[in-house]
């Protein structure tokens, strides 16, 4: 008989029967779907009342390309928005920055200014579709910008429901989008926090991230251990800052990846969902049942994915949206086919839409809530995972919490080390990939042959510098100046940043401008390189 | 010899770096590592400092041929040409043969075999 593990290096027996869930109490473990501990699902009937959101991940060139991309998904039944932005905006770079040279519209789309942001979303009514935003380091001037446009197309306040990332705390350890030291970059993510809480009350400001971790190289417990861990930290700020954890926690919301072994997926988000509970609860005396949620994008990982025979990706795409489905999340994103040489095409961006859109209306896997509750094998790895995502925990209080570790560079030295391992477990065949390691036909197949290569036009980058030019040569020198005197300011003592930041958006001030006033107070992160 | 594991640029993807960090140490190489958003200037001078035989450069954002173009500059007008260049990433095949024309000597795209890696580190000098 072959062995037979779990990614979270959870043995797994060949046959599970009633024995296995002597120690589960089904009142207190599993039980209702919509109740607390929510280990079931986060709603009472889940994809029967309403399906999953879909949320593909987009962005390249300039705000008017990444607009028309927009519009092709909605226009075919997508119905949420996932903006990517180009490394110079994710860093606070203007794109006449020397250092955003090549950069510029590459990864994702670049914003300037607020007239950027207005572009890419003309004709896209906010008060109708949500937004997320992947931006982190610089998630409170890019949701300045995002208010300011739903303030400009007359949204009234509570109809705003935008997502920022705005986790800092997985940038540091996978990523990379750091800017501001750890203390002050926590800062600004409970600014946003509690500003959006007291004006935006649909907006989630934060989006806490396992999904970076595990692609940069951890197990699925340390995944959601690191995750919990970072939302702690967060939640643990806020009470400090005074707010009620009432206040806030209802709109804390999670973004996690999903690929491998279906059952462990499931089992994983099982075990993270009643922990978070708990935790909500038992530690920081959340009374809502909605603080207690854990409300999940759950994206597909890329990491999975294969330049060879890239077609096989789309299968890979079909497990990761099932297990997704039966996972219970609540808003989901698939990696595309061609996505691990290149930034998708349409075509790609279009069969990962078509996948979701299978999995919920023809698999029959949004019929009823949970369905694999009361599986002998899924409670049975449900439990297990459970125990490893507290010991992992707790390994991580035992590096002097998670704020500590992650300033210490210990989190990142632990996932190099379990990325090396998987790495190794890839080269010995230990962890099958088909067409990679097993199954390999008598010629590798050249990766993307058959597929399209996106070209990113130098033409974005002097069609995005001249726009910028226009604004700087337009606006009124003197209210800029004045905004970012009044940020620079506000950086130096302990008020809320996202007023002053909101006055610099609307008075044009770029992105770069606004990055480099708080740089001015708050200095740069300097990483800690280590591995164990 | 000594190796110079560099990520140049602005991506911030940094699990191929470690894991080939990882396994040149496990293979007996001395290797440095310098973190993540180095300049092109700063590599460079690195390099030289720490007198490397070879860069390996990282890039996963797509502007490898300008990065690595700025750093193979560098090292000749320093008078480092003798420094062996090396560059992995999401490297398109079409990007290959350019990188080498530059001077590059190893290009890993995206599902080369950590082995080989190792082995053209080694084969560099």
């Amino acid at each position: 008989m072959r062995d037979a593990r779990l990614h979270a290096g959870i043995p797994i027996k060949p046959v599970y029967g009633p024995e296995d869930l002597a120690g589960v109490d089904v009142e207190r473990d599993i039980g209702t779907p919509g109740e607390y501990p929510f280990t079931r699902g986060i709603h009472k009937h889940m994809y029967r009342d309403r399906l999953w959101t879909m949320r593909q991940y987009i962005g390249f060139g300039t705000p008017s390309e990444t607009n028309a991309r927009f519009k092709y998904l909605m226009a075919h039944g997508q119905d949420a928005l996932n903006v990517a932005f180009d490394l110079p905006t994710q860093l606070g770079l203007d794109s006449d920055d020397p250092r955003a040279e090549g950069e510029v519209g590459r990864v994702g789309m670049a914003i300037d200014t607020f007239a950027d942001m207005e572009e890419a979303f003309a004709g896209i009514p906010l008060d109708r579709v949500s937004v997320s935003l992947t931006i982190n380091s610089m998630a409170a001037p890019i949701t300045a910008m995002f208010f300011a446009v739903a303030e400009q197309q007359g949204t009234s306040r509570d109809r705003v429901v935008t997502t920022p990332q705005n986790d800092i705390l997985k940038e540091f350890v996978a990523r990379g989008t750091w800017v501001y030291p750890v203390d002050p970059s926590l800062r600004l993510v409970g600014d946003l926090i509690e500003y959006s809480a007291r004006h935006y009350p649909r907006s989630n400001p934060v989006s806490v991230c396992g999904y970076h971790i595990r692609e940069a190289g951890c197990t699925t417990a340390q995944e959601m251990a690191y995750g919990l861990a970072i939302a702690a930290a967060y939640v643990d700020m806020m009470v400090r800052r005074g707010m009620d954890v009432d206040d806030f926690a209802p709109r804390v919301s999670f973004n996690f990846t999903c690929w491998g072994k279906i059952f462990e997926e499931v089992a994983k988000f099982r075990a993270g969902r009643r922990l978070y509970a708990r935790m909500l609860r038992e530690r920081f005396g959340a009374k809502n049942p909605k603080s207690c949620m854990f409300r999940s994008l759950i994206g597909g990982g890329g990491s999975s994915f294969v330049p060879e025979e890239p077609e096989n990706n789309i299968v890979r795409g079909a497990y990761i949206a099932l297990a997704a489905a039966l996972s219970g999340a609540q808003t989901m994103a698939l990696p595309t086919y061609d996505e691990a040489y290149t930034i998708p095409s349409a075509k790609a961006q279009l069969i990962a839409l078509r996948t979701m859109q299978i999995c919920a209306e023809e698999s029959g896997a949004t019929d009823t809530v949970d369905p694999l509750a009361g599986s002998y094998y899924v409670e049975a790895i449900t439990a297990e995972m459970e125990k490893k995502i507290v010991a992992e925990m707790a390994e991580v209080e035992r590096m002097g919490g998670i704020v500590e570790a992650v300033k210490a560079g210990a989190i990142q030295a632990e996932v190099a080390r379990q990325a090396y391992l998987f790495e190794r477990k890839l080269a010995s065949g230990e962890i099958p990939k088909v067409g990679v390691n097993c199954y390999v036909g008598d010629q590798r197949a050249a990766a993307d042959q058959e597929v399209e290569l996106y070209s990113c036009d130098p033409k974005v980058s002097a069609a995005q510098v001249a726009k910028l030019e226009k604004i700087r040569r337009e606006r009124d020198h003197g209210a800029v100046d004045a905004s970012l005197a009044r940020l620079r300011d506000a950086a130096r003592g302990t008020e809320n940043l996202m007023p002053p930041i909101m006055d610099a958006v609307r008075a044009y001030a770029t992105l770069g401008e606004i990055a480099r006033a708080m740089k001015d107070v708050f200095g740069e992160h300097k990483e800690p390189v280590k591995f164990a | 010899m000594r190796v110079l594991v560099a990520k140049p640029g602005l991506d911030g993807h940094d699990r191929g770096a470690k894991v080939v960090v990882q396994a040149l140490r496990d293979a007996g190489v001395e290797v440095i590592y310098t973190g993540l958003k180095r300049t092109p200037e700063e590599i460079v001078h690195e390099a030289v400092q720490e007198d490397v035989d070879v860069i390996g450069l990282s890039i996963l954002s797509g502007a490898h041929l300008l990065l690595a173009r700025r750093v193979l500059d560098g090292l000749r007008a320093q008078g480092a040409g003798d420094i062996k260049v090396v560059v992995g990433g999401i490297i398109p095949p079409r990007d290959v043969a350019e990188l080498q024309q530059l001077g590059v000597r190893h290009v890993f795209p995206m599902a080369t075999p950590l082995d080989d890696i190792v082995k053209a580190f080694k084969e560099s000098l």
